[in-house]
């Protein structure tokens, strides 16, 4: 496994603990009412478990098995996927400050855009019939 | 392919038809508490435990001796995801309709229960997200 598919996936497991770790608060508090302003971590718990664990983790897994170059660089550009792995964290973790400043929820989603059309630059060639170098 | 990884991936679809279902009530008009259900019925019991049976599976070996982390871990692993999720399934529709104080502390028990299941799998498989 290449050291920055190491990165993706162990951050997104990361973001799995601390995703699940929010969801058991929410659904404990829809079962006991303990202490209601829980509820401004909803946000999180989404886009911890949608961008943090489920397309970090295929992102890293992609850069992993996807077929590889026989000439040349054979993971294709990585200083691309190095840019989408810093971009997707960037616009995931923002999204904690949303709270304070509401606006850089819309900066953390154009660095989410940003990192999914860097990766897909990063990854295009490789995704290639058998035979191709 | 390992018996865990067959059991997860087996029960991940009977989730997968199961929300499906949950989608036709929904669209029925049946909406008592089921929205949340149906939504983690898809992402928890199909998606996320697919992939756990996956990772099993298919992520570099641990070791020469323990390929596959700790076998025990991982079917504690399934066994709380799954215990945690069908708790939640059925407790959180009763409470939305009829609060009361046992559906409300087994959501709680649930909420504990799914959150184990996710820390197991993390311990479980960190090690094995190496480079070669």
């Amino acid at each position: 496994m290449p050291r920055l598919s190491v990165w993706f996936i162990r951050a997104s497991l990361l973001y799995l603990l601390l995703g699940f770790l929010f969801g058991a608060l929410l659904l404990a508090q829809k079962g006991i009412s303990f202490y209601s302003p829980v509820w401004y971590i909803f946000p999180l718990h989404m886009e911890f478990l949608l961008m943090g664990w489920l397309v970090q983790l295929t992102m890293g897994v992609a850069f992993w098995i996807l077929p590889r170059f026989s000439i040349g660089q054979s993971r294709g550009n990585k200083p691309l996927i190095l840019i989408s792995f810093a971009l997707i964290n960037a616009g995931t973790l923002i999204g904690i400050l949303q709270f304070w400043f509401p606006v850089v929820l819309l900066i953390g989603r154009v660095s989410e855009v940003g990192a999914g059309i860097v990766f897909a630059a990063g990854l295009w060639r490789r995704v290639k019939p058998h035979g191709v170098l | 392919m390992p018996l865990l990884t067959r059991i997860f991936i087996k029960t991940a679809m009977i989730y997968l038809a199961l929300a499906l279902v949950f989608g036709i009530l929904l669209a029925s008009g049946v909406t008592n508490g089921l929205f949340p259900v149906y939504i983690h019925l898809l992402v928890f019991g199909w998606l996320t435990q697919l992939i756990f049976g996956v990772v099993f599976w298919m992520f570099p070996k641990y070791s020469v001796e323990k390929p596959r982390g700790s076998e025990a871990l991982g079917w504690w692993t399934y066994a709380l995801l799954n215990i945690g999720l069908l708790v939640r399934a059925i407790a959180e529709p009763i409470q939305s309709m009829q609060p009361n104080p046992f559906g409300g502390w087994l959501l709680v028990i649930s909420a504990v229960i799914q959150f184990m299941a996710g820390l197991l799998f993390v311990v479980n498989s960190w090690g094995r997200v190496k480079e070669k």
